[in-house]
């Protein structure tokens, strides 16, 4: 009996040779178990060895295999070949990035708003070592927990339409990023990063699709960081109204 | 700053078709919810004209008011209606997302905070309700 195949149109893109991307087909064995991936790997080893990706980890941790699949920013690694049967299963660079070659992309932009919101816990005057750790409760904790989970995996910004029209606007992970500093209880860095945020590229450009918190593979709800974070903002402004000399934090 | 997306020779920039909010289910609804706001503010700026027409006196305020039954109007008024339902069941049901409210230690759970929303605008519409139609 022949094997089943499931076919994968992979966008191709070769710097200095393609003006523009093109689509090329590949018929992978249809393995139940595989992930996208696998199937990328597969072509790589058995058919086209000059296939360009990002992967590491192979477990949804490491966050460098986000592609689109059939249109939607998934992580590759974790995206079931069964989920899209019979096929075929479009598998693209990530959407708003500028590609590179193939399925790779440039997270330069990225870097560069990442740096900028400081993610580190920031101090007035740190504290010397031997006064002991910052102590912590486990509801402070939780007030950021879930903002600490992201892994860089640029999903969120391939769903944004938002930073697809106006590629200046800092976008999901990095206010995400922004506001898990903002409300642990050791930080007291607010006021360095509250500028970047009120610009008119931090976080009122955002219009509330919500995609990105749609797509998050780990559950982080930038969109939620950012909501919240205009509200900040907003009672920041209202207190500088009412009390010109002195605000909050 | 950031560099301009332009920047680097030898990269493919991609770019966003017109009909991109066709594309997903969610940018879609989005869309919808903005084109509500249009209607709404359209409706404001009606009743805006109605104030105004009041303390012009009781025939200009007539005169609008015969103008608003006819049948387009009353069509334009029931689309906003529904446009302003959609968009307040919407932003409320965001809520919960959006407020955070704590209760001494514990976080109130997301949805008693949506349903703690939706409760005050039906008192707030009921009230009004009462106060427009029984004590008039
Ligand atoms: S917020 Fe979620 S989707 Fe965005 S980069 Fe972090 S983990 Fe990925
Ligand atoms: S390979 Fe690491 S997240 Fe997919």
């Amino acid at each position: 009996m022949r094997e089943e195949t499931i076919t994968l149109e992979v966008t191709r893109y070769r710097p200095g040779h393609d003006s523009e991307p093109r689509t090329e087909s590949f018929a992978v064995p249809y393995q139940k178990d595989w992930v996208v991936l696998d199937a990328l790997n597969h072509i790589k080893d058995q058919l086209d060895g000059t296939l360009t990706y990002r992967w590491s980890c192979r477990m949804g941790v490491c966050g460098s295999c986000g592609m689109m699949v059939n249109g939607v920013p998934k992580l590759t690694c974790s995206a079931f070949l069964r989920d899209y049967y019979p096929g075929p299963i479009r598998v693209e660079p990530l959407a708003n990035f500028p590609v590179i070659r193939d399925l790779v992309v440039s997270l330069d932009d990225f870097m560069e708003k990442l740096r900028r919101v400081k993610p580190w816990l920031i101090r007035a005057v740190e504290k010397p070592v031997s006064e002991g750790e910052y102590r912590q409760t486990p509801a402070q904790l939780e007030d950021y927990k879930q903002f600490s989970m992201c892994i860089n995996c640029m999903l969120c910004y391939a769903a944004c339409p938002v930073y697809g029209l106006a590629p200046a606007f800092v976008g999901p992970a990095a206010i995400a990023l922004a506001y898990r500093y903002n409300m642990d209880s050791r930080d007291e860095g607010y006021k360095l990063r509250e500028p970047i945020l009120s610009e008119s590229v931090g976080v009122w450009e955002c219009t509330f699709v919500g995609e990105c918190s749609v797509v998050c593979p780990k559950g982080v709800d930038p969109a939620a960081a950012i909501q919240r974070s205009k509200v900040a903002g907003a009672k920041d402004w209202a207190m500088a109204m009412l009390m010109p000399w002195g605000g909050r934090r | 700053m950031t560099v301009p997306q332009s920047a680097r020779p030898g990269l493919y920039y991609p770019k966003m078709p017109l009909g991109w909010w066709l594309r997903r289910p969610n940018y879609i609804r989005f869309m919808i919810r903005e084109v509500t706001s249009v209607f709404i503010a359209i409706f404001l700026v009606v009743l805006l004209i109605e104030v105004h027409m009041v303390a012009q006196g009781p025939e200009a305020y007539a005169a609008v008011v015969a103008k608003l039954r006819s049948p387009g109007w009353i069509v334009f008024n029931v689309v906003a209606l529904a446009f302003a339902l959609y968009h307040t069941v919407t932003w409320f049901k965001l809520t919960g997302v959006v407020q955070v409210v704590h209760l001494g230690e514990r976080r109130v759970p997301p949805g008693l905070v949506v349903a703690g929303a939706f409760v005050a605008w039906g008192v707030v519409s009921l009230f009004i309700l009462y106060w427009l139609l029984v004590r008039s």
